[in-house]
């Protein structure tokens, strides 16, 4: 598709890009930090990205080949309508593969094969304070940040435990960043978090509703918070995908039928189609 | 011996109201002070200014700390007066429902401390919590249900199990039995005794009710209008009140 005229490259004026940017470069040199930034109404609702997607706008360059991801998949509505969106205002190349992505936006996951350096993972928050619902002052939040008392996270933790046994918590799970913040990591699955620490590309979190961008530099230390005899475990439903016969992979559960059939399938769909073009098949593989 | 607080010139003005003006005294280790007087005479105000939720206009509050000795309360950093108040310090609201979470399990509550200062298991801050809920005589199978299927008793017992749980060695009590119907405060009082003997803690009480003080302070200060009007030991000003305004309050109380 050409891009239009119309629009500055990426949608956003150049002023706007420079601030998104300068917030960006906030966070990069402090790890997990929350830093404000003018969020810019977009043309689509809060709650569809509008946070990733002015965090891509900021970054991407007529150079880039971009991907986006809306819970693992690239054939869905959000992610159509954001891949088109930049398609339209940039112009920049597109791609459903994450090995050749530069830019890649994500809701939700993050993708199945390993990152590599030079690339820059986009993530959509839709509520980035991870002690949000246990202290509603945001006055008092950032108190707690700058002061580093972080007692309550581990209350949420405890709750957990005390009413189902064990740590419930199976997205958002709350992580410390270089021993020092600790992150909301978006809503990504937990089987996704041990993927946020020692990544060689960069992290960058945008939260357009809440004004807030937040940053993981490549290579950064992030620890999910646990208890010593309850330690993190990255969890996944205990199946092998049933069309590509991963085993490692994250898993969507679909109903199939309304006699109780369901299957379970790669959520990450390039994955899953990158490994049934290599000729592996799974038991439901038609 | 070194107070374990001392009090100096404590002066709090809203605008050209007086809250409470040049109150100083000094508070040992394992004494408990009550503080009475009417609605509006400055207890509460000079309660939350010891305990550093109101910033005085005057004066010096110095507290002996475990770590370096005597310390100004008043002009030392946030974090290390926040640090204060949730170990060496309680407090204890007369609401318990400003004084807990609501929304999370008795266990948790008291709990919440534990983890401030760096508990990270679960096992042992479970146990310690079901210890504590004994010790206010709350039933160990409630360790899981949150506070608001608690009675107004239990709240308060709760709350008071949630301050103590970091061995504090000062707690602030606003109003502790305020709301309570009296034999559900005489419980709470014979437990809050025991607890304070045990423990051997120093406390602040704030209160209106002399029964109260009677029961747990040694020494008593009586306000009016902002300033103390005397002061002395407990079973004195209340047997043998010197200032008019005492010998009223004293005279005040019905006997059934």
């Amino acid at each position: 598709m050409t891009p239009s005229s119309e629009y500055n490259f990426a949608y956003l004026d150049e002023q706007t890009k420079r601030m998104i940017r300068r917030a960006i470069l906030k966070g990069l040199a402090i790890p997990g930090y929350q830093v404000p930034f003018a969020s810019r109404e977009m043309p689509m609702p809060y709650g569809w990205g509008t946070g990733g997607v002015q965090v891509s706008a900021a970054v991407l360059t007529p150079e880039d080949r971009f991907k986006v991801i809306d819970q693992g998949a690239d054939d869905t509505t959000n992610a159509v309508s954001i891949r088109t969106f930049f398609e339209r205002t940039a112009g920049v190349a597109t791609t459903t593969a994450t090995t050749d992505a530069t830019v890649i936006q994500t809701r939700h996951r993050i993708p199945e094969v390993p990152l590599t350096e030079g690339q820059i993972l986009v993530y959509q928050v839709p509520i980035p304070e991870p002690l949000r619902f246990l202290e509603p002052r945001e006055s008092e939040t950032r108190k707690m940040h700058s002061l580093e008392e972080y007692g309550l996270m581990h209350v949420k933790l405890y709750e957990d435990i005390s009413r189902h046994g064990h740590i419930a918590t199976s997205y958002a799970y709350p992580v410390k960043v270089e021993a020092r913040y600790v992150m909301d990591p978006s809503p990504i699955p937990k089987f996704d978090n041990p993927k946020l620490g020692d990544c060689p590309a960069i992290q960058l979190f945008g939260a357009g509703r809440e004004q807030r961008i937040y940053a993981l530099p490549p290579y950064t230390n992030v620890v999910s918070l646990d208890f010593e005899d309850h330690p993190f475990e990255a969890s996944k439903a205990d199946h092998p995908c049933g069309l590509c016969g991963a085993e490692d992979s994250y898993l969507d559960e679909v109903i199939v039928d309304d006699a109780g059939g369901r299957m379970f399938v790669c959520s990450d769909t390039d994955y899953c189609e990158a490994r049934q073009t290599a000729g592996h098949r799974g038991k439901d593989a038609a | 011996m070194t107070p374990l607080l001392s009090v100096q010139g404590v002066t709090k003005r809203y605008g050209a109201h007086i809250g409470c003006a040049d109150v100083s005294f000094d508070l040992y280790p394992g004494e408990v002070m009550g503080i009475v007087g009417e609605s509006g005479s400055g207890k509460s105000t000079l309660l939350n200014c010891m305990a550093g939720h109101l910033r005085p206009d005057a004066g010096s509050v110095v507290f002996d700390t475990r770590g370096h000795g005597p310390r100004d309360t008043v002009t030392m950093s946030e974090p290390e007066r926040r640090m204060l108040s949730r170990t060496d310090w309680a407090f204890v609201h007369q609401h318990a429902r400003d004084g807990l979470r609501m929304g999370v399990s008795a266990g948790g509550n008291v709990g919440e401390r534990l983890m401030a200062v760096g508990a990270r298991h679960y096992g042992d801050i479970r146990d310690k919590a079901v210890d504590w809920l004994e010790r206010v005589e709350i039933d160990a199978g409630r360790v899981d249900d949150r506070p608001t299927t608690f009675s107004g008793g239990m709240q308060q017992r709760l709350q008071i199990a949630r301050n103590l749980v970091t061995g504090p060695r000062l707690v602030f009590m606003d109003e502790p039995t305020g709301g309570l119907d009296v034999s559900v405060q005489a419980r709470l009082l014979d437990l809050l005794r025991g607890l304070v003997r045990d423990m051997g803690l120093s406390a602040i009480i704030v209160t209106h009710d002399l029964a109260v003080v009677r029961l747990l302070a040694d020494r008593l200060m009586v306000m009016k209008d902002g300033h103390v009007v005397e002061q002395g030991l407990t079973d004195q000003v209340l047997d043998d009140p010197q200032h008019a305004y005492t010998q009223l309050l004293v005279s005040s109380v019905l006997q059934v």
